[in-house]
This record gives C-alpha cells, structure tokens and sequence, in this order.
C-alpha cells in the first residue's frame, strides 16, 4: 500500500458530498418541490427500470459489448437464480444457488 | 434484510479488494469505504483516482454514475416530509439501489396512519443501517484480504444475484414487466455511452414505457395498489 495523499482524501471527501447531494436532493427544501402529477405516477417503474438496468448488463455484457456465445458463467447463474426465487421464494437460497452454478463455470471451466 | 447480507457482503468485498489493487493507502480507503458509500461510484473513480485524474474530474464521473439517486429521492420525498431536515439528510445517506427496492416493495404507497409512518420509518432505519454496517465491514474485510482474494473468482457476481432477485420481487404488474424489459434493452443498448449515463437513460425509457402501458386496454388502475405484506 502506498503513502496517504491528502488530494486523494479531499477527492474522497468530495464523494462523499456527492453521495449525500445526489441521494437527498429532493429531500432538502421544507416544503416539496411539485412535480407534474405523470411524472409522480411514472415514480412506481423507477425501481425495477433502475435494477434492471444495473442487472442485466452486469449479465449479459463482457468488455463493453453483449456476448454472443452461451458459455457464460454469469447467464446460467442468473437463470439458475431467478428460477429457484420464482418458485422457491428466498433470497439468500437465490444468492447460494446462483453461486453454486456461478463458481464452479467460472473457476473450472473458465466460462 | 438479513438474507441480502451475503449479496451486499460479497459485493463490498470485491470493492475492498478493488480499493488495495487500485493502489490507495490503509487510510483512504477506510475512509472511502465507511463515507463514500456508493459502490458503483467507487469502482467507477477507483481508475481515475490511481491514474491522478483531476478532481473535478473524478466528481464529475462520480455524480452522474449517482443521477438515478436523484430519481430515487424524488420518489422517495412523501415518505420523509414529516421528519427534520437533518433526519431526511441522514435517511437519505442510507439508502442505495438493493435498499431502495425492498423498502418499496414493502411500502408501495406512503403511509397516511400513525402506525404506518412509524414502521416506514422504523423499516428506512433498520434496513439502512443494517446495508451501511455489512458494506463497510465487507469493504473493509476485503482490503484486509486482498493479497488472498483474486478479482478473478468474480465473487462480486453475488451482488448482482442479490440486485436480481430484488428486481423479481419488484415485478408484481404487466406493466412493470414492461418497464423492466424496456430498461433491459436500453442499458444493454446504450451501454457505450459514457459515466454509466445507460442507465439514467434506461430508467427513463422504463417510466415513459411504463406509463404508455397503462393506457394500453386491461392496464388503468391496476398498477401499483398492492399492500406490501411479503416480507422479503
């Protein structure tokens, strides 16, 4: 490990300012800021657009582009997961399951 | 909330390991992982801080990987109307994309009761808390072992498991499926765009999807009205 640099510390300070900012910049005024009322309906698909976009390319792209082959560790691990929280129901045996199929494609068969 | 800890553990893990191998001292990255708190704009500033980026730049990079935030705390301001300024600050600390997902999946609409704001907010802190705890001792475990952990197992992958299954939970409409297809392609599509800026840009080809599907026959009014009682 190298020495500490106080611009790195105040860069870093600075993430932190923008963690803060971003996460609760609707949060700070007293009173709310109006909003038109479609795009306050529109709110409720935020949630799943937002992790589905973060999801599926951490699934389906390798360096920067879609994969075009299926010996994929991380497809057969998604699928494996999203199945047994289909019909098993808990999160950590989706966890579990996806990484029984993940770590074995990935370390043995460099998938 | 306990049963995403290996998820979120696995990822701050990774993170911790990616910290040391990006060349930052004990000290940085302690403090990075306990107050920057945002694991994607972690990774995305880790190359620029090792290669001496300026710091307008590494912000700059760092609040647009961040912009679904904003959406978030847009949608999340009727549930902390009624607290302090200082308390909306702080709950807003708390809360990233896997926290964000499960608190909506349980309260779908903001409480008007007594009761119900009391256990909004009581389940905002639990889950906020319990996430910052597991990603800071995650991070910082992994920096510890970082000589022993290789990127290369990809362990971080559990995360995205994690991120995934709370998705599935979310997907209780059409239309929802809808917004999730939608925002599926598009990030995959616009993934070449820079700062991660695909999924701002996913996020709202999913509303605008989303909205048009309710308008669709056999899609008005059955959005969105269902009680959260599943408890993840």
């Amino acid at each position: 490990m190298s020495g500490t640099d106080l611009a790195t510390v105040a860069t870093i300070a600075g993430m932190t300012v923008v963690t803060v900012l971003t996460r609760t910049l609707f949060f700070l005024p007293d009173e709310p800021w109006p909003l038109p009322r479609w795009l306050e309906a529109g709110f409720r698909y935020a949630p799943i657009a937002a992790l589905a976009a973060v999801v599926l390319p951490e699934i389906l792209i390798a360096d920067g582009h879609l994969i075009t082959t299926w010996r994929d560790a991380r497809v057969f691990a998604a699928v494996v997961a999203a199945m047994w929280f289909l019909f098993r129901r808990g999160l950590l045996g989706t966890i579990v399951a996806g990484m029984l199929v993940y770590l074995p494609l990935h370390l043995g068969l460099g998938w | 909330m306990a049963l995403v800890t290996p998820g979120l553990a696995a990822w701050g893990l990774m993170t911790g390991v990616a910290m040391v191998k990006s060349g930052m001292s004990a000290v940085e990255l302690t403090l990075m992982a306990l107050f920057v708190y945002a694991g994607s704009s972690q990774l995305a500033a880790l190359p620029l801080i090792a290669a001496g980026a300026p710091m307008w730049v590494i912000l700059a990079t760092s609040t647009c990987v961040n912009l679904r935030f904003i959406v978030f705390s847009a949608h999340l301001r009727p549930y902390v109307a009624h607290l302090p300024a200082w308390q909306r600050v702080f709950r807003g600390y708390l809360f990233a994309d896997l926290s964000y997902g499960l608190f909506i999946r349980r309260f779908p609409q903001p409480a008007t009761s007594a009761e119900g704001i009391a256990a909004q907010d009581a389940y905002w802190l639990g889950n906020g808390v319990s996430c910052w705890l597991v990603w800071a001792t995650s991070s910082l475990v992994g920096a510890a072992l970082a000589a022993t952990i290789p990127v290369s197992w990809g362990l971080g992958f559990a995360g995205v498991l994690a991120l995934l299954a709370t998705m599935i939970m979310l997907a209780t409409t059409w239309q929802r499926l809808v917004a999730a297809a939608i925002a599926s392609v598009v990030a995959i599509a616009a993934f070449a765009l820079p700062l991660k800026l695909n999924i701002l840009v996913a996020i709202a080809a999913a509303i605008a999807a989303g909205l048009a599907a309710e308008r669709l026959p056999g899609g008005v009014g059955i959005a969105d009205e269902e009680p959260g009682e599943e408890h993840p």
